[in-house]
């Protein structure tokens, strides 16, 4: 008889559904609970992210939830003491959102821009971005901008769609997968399971990276580049196509505006726009009629390539003429980038024909019967199995937004947007390029902005600007500074509000976002920033409101701290108005319920949210009693409407519950997820898979859903004429707002550019490269990837103090050897580190794992924990601004030039040995202080939900230790 | 039946979720809890039953990262048995699968001493060895869905690099695996017969580029003769 052991008891446990949150990849979790206590978190096979799988830090949520770094109660900073000295006393919740409603109200009463509302890693943007929008601020905006704005904007500018969150690779089908700069994350499980699927049909894995470890280790191939230096490698693989003709012109000509006809008039105003009809239709040359016509015409035959006039007598050229042209030059052969990427010709040339032989030798076709955009029906998707994705490395450049472009275009060239086995768009994406959304500019009090604050530009005219050229936002989005900065620069925002640049303001509020540690640059001056006081003795930032669950660096410096709930506590939607779940061939969205109770005198960030919105009579927050219309969160989520029939969330709408996508609210919405998993999915017929930007019935249920404006072809844009507007206001050639100083009109004419472009990192052109020979970069660790509010107990364990990566071929030629103490210096600041030699990092590149270090006794961790004493930022060395010449670029970002996005990975430093007895990671900062009410972390940590069970064994075993087997 | 797990190191990417899944199911399992030391100070440690090694081979441009989870190999003539002076660790004879008895340890440590593969680690304050049991309260609880009677590291696994079966049963999936990818066991030379088994990476599939390469390059867009295609 089997000895086994007594089975723990289920029928004293309780399973429930739910969305995970220890990242963004939002996957399904079935938690199992024992007395109010997890005992197991478990992937969801249901579910359509992540099909029962869990990674490392979903594994870990039971000690999120043990966490000793959990807020308690609303704090405020006692009086009589400094910021950021981290003395603070209990308030109540009634006093501490009555305190709050007076000061928010008097801004939105006098001057509604006052508050400057940003948030960190959030899921919520609809809901964030729609209070501010009632508020009447444009000082708005989530992470994105020191995130990947560059990705989705190069990607919504481009196709319609974007890497990770708005397309994914076709794993099913793909035979070439390149990975470009995705430094062991995003996404998480996604990329993991895709990779798997894609070695395991044979196709061939290329990674594009730096560094070799995470999912590089497992590639075909590595090509190890310099940072910095995709976008030259991409456009070397288009000269290498286009040389071998190596291009799918029957795709160009269909889905893309690869024959729109160019007015080629250079010095004159509109050289580089768009030749079109009265109606603004764009125009092209039909062989069959040998003549100018509408572009957007079927059964015309669109010249490819060509010069011709134009009715009015212009020379105008096709965009594809352009291209070739610009990318057919030899400065993009891979010989002649070879040396600058670190990537040898002949690995370029070979990868680039490699993809060609798989797009056009290994085509796929799906047999299925689909209607196109215009009504014509085929029997067929053809698919050209290429596939690619890109993040990090590629977004964190100050030219990742036309590398991003590059690469899109390489995809395009191939024919492998939204077809079989190649790159697929997920719903509510595609969406017409760019966007129908224009970035809020106008502001009055007590009056809810006309447009959300974030939106897509396509000119000049669209900039947030006043008459004179300033900036209107705090971060200067949209300005002459970023003129595309979709997703706002929250890395600039303390800075300018401290310099009053272009103006101070009276509150601001961080939810989620970690500002005075590793999500700033220059870090101890945004400390000192904080703590800096005007001639009147009041601070240059007077209020600062931090709402996070845990005890992080930047609660330290909070005036008021709102202590919100934990994943496991609290309602939460993942929505289709936000940043679905949605996979390529399913419309999806999700919810949060909770699971726990709660234990503390916490509140859920939405719910205070919603309640704020009801005490300042928000217009959409207040009914016709003047009185608040919603009486919570959860309220306000079945019964808001965007549009009639389109909420937050899409499943079970109508009075029956019975309608998806669109729907009259249902009362019983909540329950009605709970009861299916906290998931909604509508699967796409067959018809509707693929192509989706020209896809008749793809599109008219995206109208039906509200995910488009309209049911016209969305045209893929190798040329964007947004780019050219902006380079013409640069040099003066426009109709409209131009910049009136130098620096800003030469950067709009270098930087930005109708057909992607390659330009060095702008770190590297206002410094001594050879006096700071190294790229510096960082990774996220998988176990870690955007777990950011607790300092878990199981995965600091892995890792928690975190190691400078160096070649060790190129350590050793300077002396340092493994685990040496070094000084690691840019232009702006240094820092001492600990090294760890390694094969797998390109020669000039060092790197480390990014936010393992942490503020000495934040956290809940003791001042003596590794990611204080080892562990360290890069942070420090990366300034806000450029690297100072004294010219006007001084005060301007250092972040992308088109987007705004922070430049992280433009970092260059110099490394030198530590001396004798210089040990320890450096610089220190003064320990952050407990809070009152916050108990001393344990030393020892035994979690269980139930005594262990010892296995019964036999007495067999005993005697012979079960060695005689059979 | 002789139990074990199959890992592909052609997938793994070294994420760690293996050995998370399996601290947080084996925490509250037959041998938990699996203590924490220092859990929020300095130098963290505990009690985990698998860990994730990272190893580099050969020299820069032409190194290669191998992630290599290892957790208790279930060997066939396991040392660690027969060095245990209380009889405490022994081999299931129905399954194969390497146990501590909890209640005979007294933690002298003999064994971890004797595993080659330091599958082995002493609870500091319990005092006593504990180990990777394939999660026997898992796969033998008929309470639980079928497919979920799998070791918690292998149900979680987000690069479907683990799996778990019977390597006696040449039907299994295991087994079919370990043959078809030339499974490899580690340090076989020791003689212990590890059952867990290694896939090595597949080899990459050549992909020709002679069919797409012209023999005369273009050099200039008017070498472009423009196609009929029909929009």
């Amino acid at each position: 008889m089997k000895a086994l052991p007594k089975f723990e008891d289920h029928s004293r446990q309780d399973t429930r559904y739910t969305t995970c949150y220890m990242c963004a990849c939002r996957c399904g979790i079935k938690v199992t609970v024992e007395d109010n206590k997890v005992r197991y978190i478990q992937g969801n096979r249901n579910h359509p992210v992540n099909k029962g799988v869990l990674c490392a830090k979903g594994n870990a949520g039971i000690m999120k939830q043990q966490s000793p770094a959990r807020l308690q109660q609303p704090l405020m900073r006692k009086p009589g003491t400094e910021r950021g000295a981290g003395e603070f006393e209990p308030i109540s919740w009634h006093d501490a959102l009555n305190l709050l409603t007076t000061r928010l109200a008097k801004i939105r009463a006098t001057d509604p821009k006052k508050l400057a509302f940003f948030t960190g890693r959030d899921q919520m943007q609809a809901l964030t971005g729609l209070w501010a929008t009632q508020f009447g601020t444009i000082n708005w905006a989530a992470h994105g901008g020191f995130c990947s704005v560059n990705m989705a904007s190069a990607g919504l500018y481009t196709m319609g769609h974007a890497f990770w969150e708005f397309g994914d690779p076709d794993w099913e089908h793909t035979k070439y997968f390149m990975l470009w700069g995705v430094a062991e994350d995003h996404a998480s499980n996604p990329i993991k399971m895709g990779i798997e699927q894609v070695k395991r049909h044979g196709a061939k894995f290329v990674s594009v990276n730096p560094v070799r470890t995470g999912y590089q280790a497992v590639a075909d191939e590595w090509v190890s580049i310099r940072p910095g230096t995709d976008g030259l490698l991409a456009l070397s693989m288009i000269h290498v196509l286009l040389r071998n003709d190596c291009i799918d012109q029957t795709f160009l000509v269909r889905y893309t505006n690869a024959p729109w006809l160019v007015v080629d008039t250079p010095g004159q105003k509109g050289h580089g726009l768009i030749l079109r009809d009265k109606q603004g239709q764009p125009q092209c040359w039909d062989q069959e009629a040998n003549a100018v016509t509408d572009a957007s015409q079927v059964e015309i035959q669109p010249a490819l390539f060509g010069e011709y006039t134009a009715p009015d007598g212009r020379p105008v050229k096709t965009v594809m003429t352009l291209l070739a042209e610009r990318y057919l030059d030899t400065q993009y052969a891979p010989e002649n980038v070879a040396e600058r990427c670190g990537v040898p010709a002949e690995q370029i040339e070979r990868l680039a024909l490699e993809m060609a032989h798989v797009a056009f030798k290994e085509t796929i076709e799906i047999e299925c019967e689909w209607t196109d955009a215009y009504g014509r029906t085929h029997d067929r998707f053809v698919g050209r199995p290429v596939s690619m994705h890109a993040m990090r490395g590629i977004s964190a450049h100050s030219n990742g937004f036309q590398t991003c472009r590059a690469i899109h275009l390489l995809q395009i060239l191939l024919g492998t947007i939204d077809v079989p086995g190649g790159h697929l768009s997920k719903p509510p994406y595609p969406k017409h390029i760019p966007p129908g959304i224009k970035p809020a500019r106008e502001m009055a009090p007590n009056t809810p902005l006309k447009s959300p604050p974030l939106g897509f530009p396509t000119g000049p005219e669209d900039l947030v600007i006043d008459k004179q050229g300033n900036p209107l936002r705090i971060d200067k989005a949209y300005s002459w500074d970023a003129p595309m900065a979709n997703h706002g620069l929250m890395h600039m925002v303390i800075t300018n509000a401290v310099k009053g640049d272009p103006y101070p303001i009276d509150t601001l509020i961080l939810f989620m976002a970690n500002m005075t540690w590793n999500s700033s640059m220059n870090t101890r001056q945004v400390m000192d920033m904080l703590r800096e006081k005007g001639e009147d003795g009041e601070y240059k930032i007077p209020f600062l409101v931090v709402s996070d669950a845990f005890h992080s660096e930047t609660v330290n410096f909070a005036d008021l701290v709102l202590p919100d709930c934990t994943y496991l506590e609290r309602h939460d939607t993942i929505s289709m108005l936000d940043r679905p779940i949605s996979e390529p061939h399913a419309a999806a969205d999700s919810i949060r319920q909770p699971i726990l109770e709660k234990d503390r005198d916490v509140r859920p960030w939405q719910e205070v949210l919603v309640d704020l919105a009801g005490r300042l009579k928000f217009p959409a927050f207040t009914g016709e009693d003047g009185k608040p219309r919603y009486t919570s969160y959860q309220d306000f989520i079945v019964n808001f409407q965007k549009e009639p029939g389109i909420g937050f969330l899409s499943g079970w709408r109508g009075e029956q519950g019975d309608q998806g996508l669109r729907g009259e609210p249902n009362p019983r919405q909540w329950e009605a997820y709970a009861e299916n998993q906290c998931f909604f999915v509508h699967h796409l017929e067959d018809s509707q898979k693929y192509y989706r930007y020209c896809n008749q019935d793809y599109l008219t249920l995206a109208r039906h859903a509200g995910w488009v404006g309209s049911t016209d072809p969305i045209v893929l844009e190798l040329y964007s004429e947004t780019q050219q507007r902006f380079k013409l206001a640069g040099q003066g050639l426009y109709d409209g707002p131009t910049p009136t100083r130098e620096e800003h009109k030469e950067r709009l004419t270098r930087y930005f550019d109708p057909l992607p472009i390659w330009y060095p990192p702008l770190e590297h052109g206002r410094i001594d490269t050879d006096a700071y020979p190294f790229h510096a970069i960082t990774q996220r660790p998988m176990f870690m990837y955007h777990s950011w509010d607790s300092q878990n107990a199981w995965l600091r364990q892995i890792c928690a103090g975190n190691r400078l990566y160096m070649n060790r071929g190129r350590a050793q030629s300077m002396g340092i050897e493994d685990d040496a103490w070094v000084w690691v210096e840019s232009h702006h600041g240094r820092i001492r580190a600990q090294v760890k030699l390694i094969e797998a990092v390109e020669p000039d590149t060092v790197w480390t794992w990014n936010a393992i270090g942490k503020q000495a006794g934040a956290w809940g961790l003791s001042t003596d924990a590794d990611e204080s004493r080892k562990g360290f930022l890069l942070n420090h060395l990366i300034s806000e601004l450029l690297p100072q010449q004294g010219d006007g670029l001084d005060n301007v970002t250092n972040s992308d030039p088109i987007t705004g996005q922070a430049a992280w990975y433009d970092l260059r430093v110099k490394i030198t040995p530590a001396k004798p007895g210089e040990v320890g990671s450096w610089p220190q900062f003064d320990p952050v202080k407990p809070l009152p009410g916050m108990g001393v972390s344990p030393s020892a940590v035994r979690y269980q939900t139930h005594r262990g069970v010892n296995l019964k064994r036999g007495l067999w075993d005993v005697l012979t230790r079960g060695k005689h087997r059979r | 039946m002789r139990l074990g797990l199959v890992i592909d190191l052609d997938t793994c990417v070294g994420c760690h979720a293996c050995a998370v899944a399996c601290k947080q199911w084996n925490t509250s399992g037959t041998t938990g809890p699996l203590t924490d030391i220092s859990a929020y100070g300095a130098e963290p440690s505990g009690v985990w039953f698998n860990r994730i090694r990272h190893y580099e081979v050969g020299d820069y441009p032409n190194n290669k990262t191998v992630n290599m989870p290892m957790s208790c190999m279930h060997c066939e003539d396991a040392d660690c048995v027969t060095v245990c002076p209380t009889g405490a660790s022994y081999k299931r004879k129905e399954d194969g699968i390497v146990l501590v008895d909890q209640d005979k340890c007294m933690g002298c440590n003999l064994c971890a001493w004797a595993c080659p593969y330091g599958a082995r680690e002493l609870d500091p304050v319990d005092g006593v060895m504990k180990k990777c049991t394939l999660c026997i309260d898992r796969i033998y609880d008929k309470t639980l869905d079928p497919e979920d009677r799998q070791p918690a590291c292998v149900i979680t696994c987000p690069a479907h690099a683990r799996f778990f079966g019977d390597l006696d049963d040449p039907d299994s999936e295991v087994s079919r695996l370990t043959r078809e990818r030339a499974g490899q066991k580690l340090m076989p030379e020791l003689g212990y017969k590890p059952t867990n088994t290694y896939l090595p990476p597949r080899l990459t599939r050549p992909v020709p580029t002679a069919d797409v390469r012209r023999k005369s390059l273009i050099s200039s867009v008017k070498e472009w003769v423009n196609q009929a295609i029909v929009r």
